[in-house]
């Protein structure tokens, strides 16, 4: 690791202040970060810590919705969420370890984007807006592709807000190494329709799989997805898995998503 | 009621009180005043031309005290094969010199070519990556069948093929299984792959060199499974430092599976580093360091054939593999797939003819050697799986074709045609037990319960055996090794009645300091807690040749044995002397020396006392003092074996392989401590599950290894594993050892992959998919929904 200056602010506004200094980075749990650090293939001249701003903490549910303060760690959503939005709830309880789930952040998981992380299929899947200190933008037009988002330079996630569905459900099939998601799915049933989102096995990152969607909201139940088949053109394929074994996995694991919601 | 002290009771291990409460130290802990750090400058490339190295920058930056490259350490000696192998045409085999580090070439990602020293880490890490390394990349040379193919193309300039050497297994069988396969009523044929594996000791490997100017003696901290053969490898064929001036120290070392039975060039490059600085020089390998340039394990490709009766009598078998060795060639890499491997191809079985052909192979990978089991899980899987693949062909019971051609629980010593003599053994006896604690009778049953739920389950046997507590010298030498496989202990009691007992082999997790203080404790009649073990220090410990094998217990444990034995003969002279009594009448028995036949005693503290304070002593025939050394040397390997059964379910939607049970039923001749063996065999056992379902080490075509972290090589953790049914009661004790022991550390890892595999096999089987009949380890689910695609 090499040296680095650290500063902890405690309101969105020093954070982004200190964020306008060269050098400077985010740092919410670091569960990525850190590790990258450590290995010396990242070397941030300083480290805005995102950690002390209470603003940017909790879960709340209102009107519908469930917000989540950009450095919730997954252990209190996982805590937090489960009367109001038991399908997140349950996502976030599955991340990692224990010593993930309490450092690592949603803001830090959907802004970061690994294409095989779990956070960013539920916040498409639910079709929810991600708040910034500067806009709001919708789940949709935020995931732009590996390790990429609609995120400005120094742009930092301050909440995520979730319309909470009537039934929904995470089914991810673990990569045995990391136990990232090699194919994870997040199918979230909503009066307006079903929305199906795909993580671990788009070769652009996380993806919805409109088919399905067509499909389950006319009929949401697993039989309604026998008919349809992935396209593996466009899927990962690497040591643990090749593209023909994601698009079964997508199959696979939307039907028992439906099953479980 | 079991014992609860000495030989035989399940005691808890002494050393993990401070390994549970942090206060192990490793290698790692120790710091010396005025201690330097050293970083490694490492190939990015698999294969290239070293033009130049510029290390002008480098010196120049921060807190850098010296920086050294591989032409600096051109002179000094090469880190040599500890075993030479003769091709089936009588040559030698080919063997390149393996430098401290790198020069002329780098030959796979990770040889280092450079080292810097700095006041600190960073300091060290920031001047490697200042290296100006002119290197012209050349094509890489990694699947095996292209590197004998292309002889244009090789690793080492001299050496043509790439190929190592070309060995057959007996030759002069060779003609004898030809001719029976040609007039087999069946053979089956099968290829097959025995996966790389990266060892990945929980403690990554570590050296700290100290020099002392004043008596030029040398002292080097460091992860060694066999502190001796470390000083004896650098001493007199790499550095040619007087044997007598180094002492080499492995304290407590974190696992090592093999990886640490080997010098490695960091090691010397670290000594020379602390005499040109006079500073003590320390590195630590990364996570990153250990997978790219620890010795892997296994990596053979092979073709095996089995001809049999209808009936499926074994008549003879052959195999045909390729075995990888990497870059370089480590200390045992030949002797692994050759003289560990070919030698065990009878298995348990009475086949009469067998063959093995090795061809070793140079590529631009990590060097391949010795790792849990080296050469013998790599022997049992090729068995294992071929008698299930001819036990479906022929239409037969896996348990039954098991049955008809295991070697009679009455036909020993058992000479098997790859040159082995085993002592004893009961293989049916391990194979019933298996059966009743694995419940086969009630397979059929689980499997239609497993059904009613859309899952597949099988069942997968393996009746294995393995050789070890290696080994007579004698034997070994006409063999090819270059080293003696002895082992020595000294037992030193002290005045006050306790005693240390300096042992040759080394513990890195195998718990010696609890059961050879059981040993010595049943012998001498005294509490374990007044015998303290010593083991890892040069300067402390006789000439042994350190762990791994399952040697521990049956090679040095014998000496030690040995040397307790001198101790109790010296003990009744002492004795007779004392009690005036003739020397023959003195009995010693539960520490105590007693006139036989009469009250008169003196207990083991009195003996002992009065040999350190020697006033009624017959000192005008016997020496004061009461220490004595032994060194053994065994008459013939020992010949662990068992029964293994594997139970698994396989999702048929993600191929996913859950096992459900495993059950474990073991010969290790006489057990010392059965909770300590149990957690041997849960141990290896996992490590087996981990080859089989998990380990997967990919080298591109480039050289690059893909699976160089955790984030994709898939260690087995607990949840990935079954609670095992474990069971050692079917033994029949060694002949040969004064123990009667075995061995036991490396028999999980090397009956368990079978077993895996075979169970998979058979619920795809059980669940229609007639025409798999094998799957490549790692059976990772994307294999397997492969599989079952086609």
């Amino acid at each position: 690791m090499y040296d680095f200056e650290f500063v902890k602010p405690a309101s969105i506004a020093d954070a982004v202040k200190a964020l306008k200094e060269d050098g400077a980075q985010a740092l919410s749990g670091g569960q990525t970060l850190i590790a990258t650090m450590k290995q010396r293939l990242a070397a941030p001249g300083t480290l805005v810590s995102l950690t002390g701003i209470a603003e940017m903490k909790g879960v709340s549910a209102a009107g519908g919705q469930l917000t989540v303060g950009g450095a919730t760690p997954h252990a209190v959503v996982a805590a937090e969420a489960k009367a109001a939005y038991p399908g997140l709830a349950a996502l976030a309880g599955g991340i990692g370890d224990p010593m993930v789930r309490n450092r690592g952040t949603i803001g830090g998981s959907i802004a970061n984007n690994d294409p095989a992380a779990c956070y960013p299929s539920a916040v498409l899947a639910s079709g929810a807006t991600v708040v910034t200190d500067r806009r709001k933008i919708a789940a949709d037009d935020y995931f732009q592709g590996l390790f990429t988002t609609a995120l400005e330079e120094g742009e930092i996630v301050t909440q995520v807000i979730f319309p909470i569905p009537e039934k929904a459900a995470y089914v991810k099939f673990n990569q045995p190494a990391s136990r990232f998601a090699l194919t994870g799915v997040f199918v979230a049933k909503f009066a307006s329709g079903v929305r199906v989102a795909v993580t671990g096995a788009g070769a652009d990152g996380v993806f919805r799989w409109t088919e399905a969607e067509e499909a389950l909201s006319k009929d949401f139940s697993p039989a309604a997805v026998d008919g349809l088949s992935v396209d593996p053109s466009g899927l990962m394929g690497d040591l643990h898995g090749t593209p023909e074994y994601r698009a079964n996995l997508i199959k696979v694991l939307t039907k028992r998503a439906v099953a479980a919601a | 009621m079991p014992k609860d002290t000495g030989i035989g009771a399940p005691m808890k291990r002494r050393e993990d009180i401070r390994f549970l409460t942090g206060k192990g130290r490793y290698t790692a802990d120790i710091n010396l005043r005025g201690q330097a750090y050293a970083a490694f400058a490492r190939s990015e490339v698999a294969h290239g031309k070293i033009n130049a190295i510029d290390t002008r920058a480098a010196s120049e930056m921060p807190g850098v005290l010296c920086v050294m490259t591989g032409e600096d350490f051109a002179a000094m000696g090469g880190n040599p094969a500890g075993w030479l192998i003769n091709s089936r045409d009588g040559t030698p085999m080919r063997e390149p010199k393996r430098p401290v580090l790198a020069h002329g070439k780098v030959r796979h990602v990770g040889d280092a070519y450079a080292v810097v020293v700095a006041e600190t880490v960073e300091q060290a890490r920031d001047a490697v990556a200042a290296i100006e390394a002119d290197i012209t990349e050349l094509p890489a040379i990694v699947d095996m069948k292209a590197a004998l193919a292309d002889s244009g193309n090789r690793v080492h300039d001299e050496i043509p093929d790439n190929l190592c050497f070309d060995w057959g297994w007996i030759e002069d069988n060779r003609a004898a299984v030809e001719e029976a396969f040609a007039k087999a009523p069946h053979v089956t044929t099968l290829e097959l792959v025995n996966n790389r594996l990266v060892p990945n000791a929980m403690e990554p490997r570590a050296s700290l060199a100290d020099y002392n100017p004043g008596t030029e003696d040398y002292t080097l901290y460091t992860t060694s499974q066999n502190p001796h053969l470390h000083r004896l490898l650098i001493a007199a064929f790499v550095m040619g430092i007087p044997e007598h001036k180094l002492t080499v120290i492995a304290p407590d070392v974190g696992g090592g599976f093999g990886s640490k039975i080997y010098h490695y060039g960091e090691e010397a490059a670290v000594l020379a580093a602390a005499k040109a600085l006079k500073r003590p020089v320390k590195w630590v390998a990364d996570r990153t360091e250990s997978f790219l340039s620890d010795a892997h394990g296994r990596d053979h490709v092979t073709k095996i054939q089995l001809a049999c009766e209808k009936d499926g009598t074994f008549l003879a078998l052959r195999t045909e593999t390729l075995a990888n060795v990497g870059a370089y060639l480590s200390n045992f890499a030949t002797a692994t797939p050759t003289f560990l491997h070919g030698t065990l191809m009878a298995g348990p079985y009475k086949t009469p003819l067998v063959y093995v052909n090795v061809k070793a192979v140079f590529t631009n990978t990590a060097p391949v050697d010795a790792y849990r089991g080296a050469g013998r899980p790599e022997a049992t899987f090729s068995i294992e799986r071929i008698v299930d693949k001819a036990a479906d062909e022929l239409g037969i019971d896996k348990l039954e074709i098991r049955r008809k051609n295991l070697i009679g629980a009455d036909q020993y010593p058992y000479t098997t045609p790859v040159g082995l003599v085993y002592d004893t053994g009961n293989y049916a006896a391990t194979l019933d037990k298996m059966v009743e604690l694995a419940d086969v009778a009630g397979f059929e049953k689980r499997a239609a319960e497993s059904k009613a739920r859309g899952k597949l389950r099988g069942i997968g046997y393996s009746t294995w055996i393995e050789a070890c507590g290696i080994a007579p010298s004698n034997l070994v030498g006409v063999l090819g090794s270059r080293v003696g496989l002895f082992d020595a202990a000294t037992v030193r009691v002290n005045a006050t009645g306790n005693l240390s007992v300096m042992t040759g082999a080394h513990s890195h997790g195998q718990g010696h300091e609890t059961v050879f203080a059981q040993v010595v404790a049943e012998k001498l009649g005294i509490p374990e807690s007044s015998i303290e073990i010593v083991h890892g220090d040069t300067s402390k410990i006789p000439f042994g040749m350190g762990s791994y094998g399952s040697r521990s217990l049956a090679v040095a444990g014998s000496a030690m044995v040995k040397a307790v034995d001198k101790i109790i003969a010296k003990g009744k002279k002492i004795a007779a002397h004392m009690l005036e009594a003739a020397e023959d009448d003195i009995t010693f028995e539960n520490g105590k020396f007693q006139v036989a036949g009469t009250d008169k005693a003196k207990t083991f503290g009195e003996i002992a006392f009065s040999a350190y304070v020697p006033h009624n002593y017959p000192l005008e025939t016997l020496e004061p003092g009461l220490e004595e050394s032994a060194f053994y040397d065994p008459g013939n390997f020992t010949y662990p074996a068992g029964a293994y059964a594997c139970e698994v379910e396989v999702d048929p939607d993600t191929g996913r392989v859950e096992i459900l049970s495993f059950t474990a039923a073991d010969d290790f001749g006489n057990v010392m401590n059965p909770l300590i063996v149990q957690g041997q065999v849960h141990g290896g056992v996992g490590q087996g599950i981990g080859q089989a379902l998990l380990e997967n080490t990919t080298y591109d075509e480039n050289g690059q290894l893909l699976s160089g972290s955790f984030m994709d090589y898939a260690m087995p953790r607990a949840d990935d594993v079954p609670f095992y049914t474990v069971d050692h009661s079917c033994n029949t004790p060694c002949t040969h050892n004064p123990l009667g022991v075995k061995g036991c550390g490396e028999a999980g890892a090397i009956g368990s992959p079978p077993a895996v595999v075979n169970a998979v096999v058979d619920a795809l089987r059980r669940g229609g998919h007639t025409g798999i009949s094998h799957i490549d380890m790692p059976v990772s689910p994307s294999r397997v929904w492969q599989a079952m695609q086609a």
